[in-house]
């Protein structure tokens, strides 16, 4: 009996301390702003949807939205690009030279953007002219999402047998042939969890994208609603609520259906 | 004929492994220049700018030595941002320690409604941080004590007077807590996750020999369960004290270094300093003093990446 209720007793007071931000973020969202600060109407209030209309229809939310969505699917694609071959070569590459290469390359994973953003910023503005251009982030991005990348991928690899490919080889396949014919599409599930992970670092990313973006149209989602959601020195807090539940919710869904591969590829690069 | 097409095939076999090497550069190629040139060359950059006087609009400027930090350790905030990185750096870590451990622990059983409750803990972690410090901005009652939903539980239990509310982000040792709060909120999961991944890695034949060899409950757990799981744990901490130290998210958003100076970190100071005062060299200067943290949690991560591979 006891054994039984340990696991409640400790999971369910830690799940709604942590979920409980959320919890009110949703219930101040279905008020109206001038409910927001009236003590009298703390719970009791008369529930509308009028500041999700607000949010849509009287902010740039969905052009930050539309940015952070096309950085995302950018960087996605540069990433998978260069992390695909690289996470494959690394994982079967024998002996020490692969796997201090593969450690190395997700060390760099460490290095802050705090750190880099400074010169960054010099390079984006005088260098590559990209000065509040979303092309700038693209650019920079995959700075912290190809080491991430990589590890993960490395993991993925490293799981499917060689058998495999030297089958493939042997009927007559290149080497390239065989990674592109045999192993990729049996990856599909790993190369997704990266793709979503990437994309869910990418909107992420607050310090470069308060750095290198200075006009309302061209921020993120990171940037905008923490900064952008003002209007006349007040503040809409029911609309910054729904901004921020529109885009959490879908995410920690998504990351709760990927959680035991992402745990798989994370600790299945070093831990094995 | 029968008995040159296997040794044709063959010998393209070995070309092939020949070209292994070669084709394992190629691969891995693109990804290292990548990482040189946006994380490599910037490094370097810093270090650089941190021994000239560069300012806004400009990559070079005049070599002045050491003035930098010297300027930057003179400087009383300066100090306190270093103590305050220490410090929400340590105590929101050890809270995390605390709490994952106690999590990960409950969550490896089965149990039902197991799913949602997982899914609750994880929220934390899954929602962008930019966007989950600003609701908690608006938690602490967003500037007016009386719309602080806290404030609003802690007058209902009677703990503090509606006439002597307290302002989370107004005073000095309430915005530092708050940070620390917020902190600790977001990395439980992540460490919770880890740490879980550890204790599955544990193979059952090991528990088995603990139970035959009479270990049972805290014993078994100091003795067999703590040692096996502990490089793991480690690692997940590592990231976390990482990941708190070089944060700039939480308090920029939360009080931007407010009140008064009082909660400044490194990053803070260095954006404050680099990109409002536009004082780039100074900027990358107190960036800088992130590096032996950089240095030394870098270290303890191959030392227990090792440990874990033997295990």
């Amino acid at each position: 009996m006891r054994r039984r209720i340990f696991p409640y007793a400790v999971v369910v007071p830690f799940a709604i301390v942590l979920a409980f931000p959320f919890f009110w973020m949703a219930v101040t969202s279905l008020k109206s702003n001038s409910q927001v600060y009236d003590p009298t109407k703390t719970w009791n209030f008369h529930p509308t949807l009028v500041s999700y209309g607000f949010l849509f229809h009287q902010t740039d939310y969905v052009r930050w939205l539309k940015n952070s969505t096309f950085v995302g699917l950018m960087v996605v694609l540069i990433t998978l690009a260069v992390a695909m071959p690289a996470g494959y070569a690394l994982a079967r590459l024998a002996g020490r030279v692969g796997r201090g290469l593969g450690v190395g390359i997700f060390l760099t994973y460490l290095v802050p953007p705090t750190l880099l953003f400074l010169p960054l910023s010099r390079v984006v503005a005088q260098y590559l002219h990209l000065s509040d251009r979303l092309w700038a982030l693209i650019v920079v991005y995959p700075s912290f999402t190809i080491p991430f990348a990589v590890w993960l991928l490395m993991g993925f690899f490293k799981a499917i047998p060689q058998e495999l490919e030297d089958a493939a080889l042997i009927d007559g396949c290149s080497r390239i042939g065989a990674l592109v014919r045999v192993v990729f599409p049996i990856s599909v599930p790993g190369i997704l969890t990266v793709v979503i992970f990437t994309f869910s670092l990418v909107i992420n990313e607050f310090v470069y994208a308060i750095t290198f973006i200075s006009s309302s149209t061209n921020r993120t989602l990171a940037v905008g609603v923490p900064t952008g959601l003002i209007r006349g020195d007040e503040y809409n807090w029911p609309g910054i609520m729904a901004a921020i539940l529109i885009v959490s919710i879908p995410l920690a869904l998504v990351y709760n259906v990927l959680l035991n591969r992402f745990i798989a590829g994370f600790t299945g690069g070093a831990f094995r | 004929m029968s008995v040159a097409a296997p040794r044709a095939s063959r010998r393209r076999l070995r070309y092939v492994a020949e070209r292994r090497g070669f084709l394992a550069t190629l691969l891995i190629s693109p990804a290292v220049l990548f990482i040189g040139a946006l994380v490599g060359a910037p490094l370097v950059l810093a270090i650089y700018l941190s021994f000239t006087d560069a300012t806004g609009g400009s990559l070079t400027g005049k070599w002045i030595g050491l003035r930098n930090f010297r300027d930057a350790v003179d400087n009383s905030i300066f100090r306190g941002a270093l103590w305050h990185t220490f410090l929400i750096t340590l105590i929101s870590q050890a809270v995390v320690v605390v709490c994952a451990g106690l999590l990960a622990h409950a969550l490896v059983r089965k149990f039902r409604g197991r799913w949602i409750l997982r899914f609750l803990i994880l929220l934390p972690w899954a929602a962008p941080i930019a966007l989950t410090v600003t609701g908690w901005y608006w938690i602490y009652g967003a500037g007016i004590p009386e719309s602080s939903i806290f404030n609003w539980f802690l007058v209902h239990m009677h703990i503090v007077s509606n006439a002597n509310l307290p302002n989370w982000l107004g005073t000095p040792h309430a915005a530092m807590s708050s940070i620390i709060t917020v902190q600790a909120w977001r990395m439980i999961p992540f460490a919770t996750v880890i740490f879980l991944a550890g204790i599955s890695s544990i193979p059952q034949e090991v528990d088995d020999a603990a139970a035959i060899d009479g270990a049972t409950g805290l014993r078994k757990f100091w003795h067999v369960s703590l040692p096996l799981q502990l490089p793991i744990a480690t690692v997940a901490v590592l990231f976390g004290v990482i990941f708190t130290a070089t944060d700039m998210v939480v308090p920029y958003i939360l009080t931007n270094g407010g009140p008064f100076n009082s909660t400044h970190v490194l990053t803070t100071w260095a954006f404050q300093i680099g990109i409002v005062s536009g004082n780039v060299g100074e900027g990358a200067a107190i960036a800088l003093f992130m590096l032996p943290l950089l240095a030394f949690v870098t270290i303890a991560m191959l030392v227990f990446a090792r440990k874990a591979e033997v295990t």
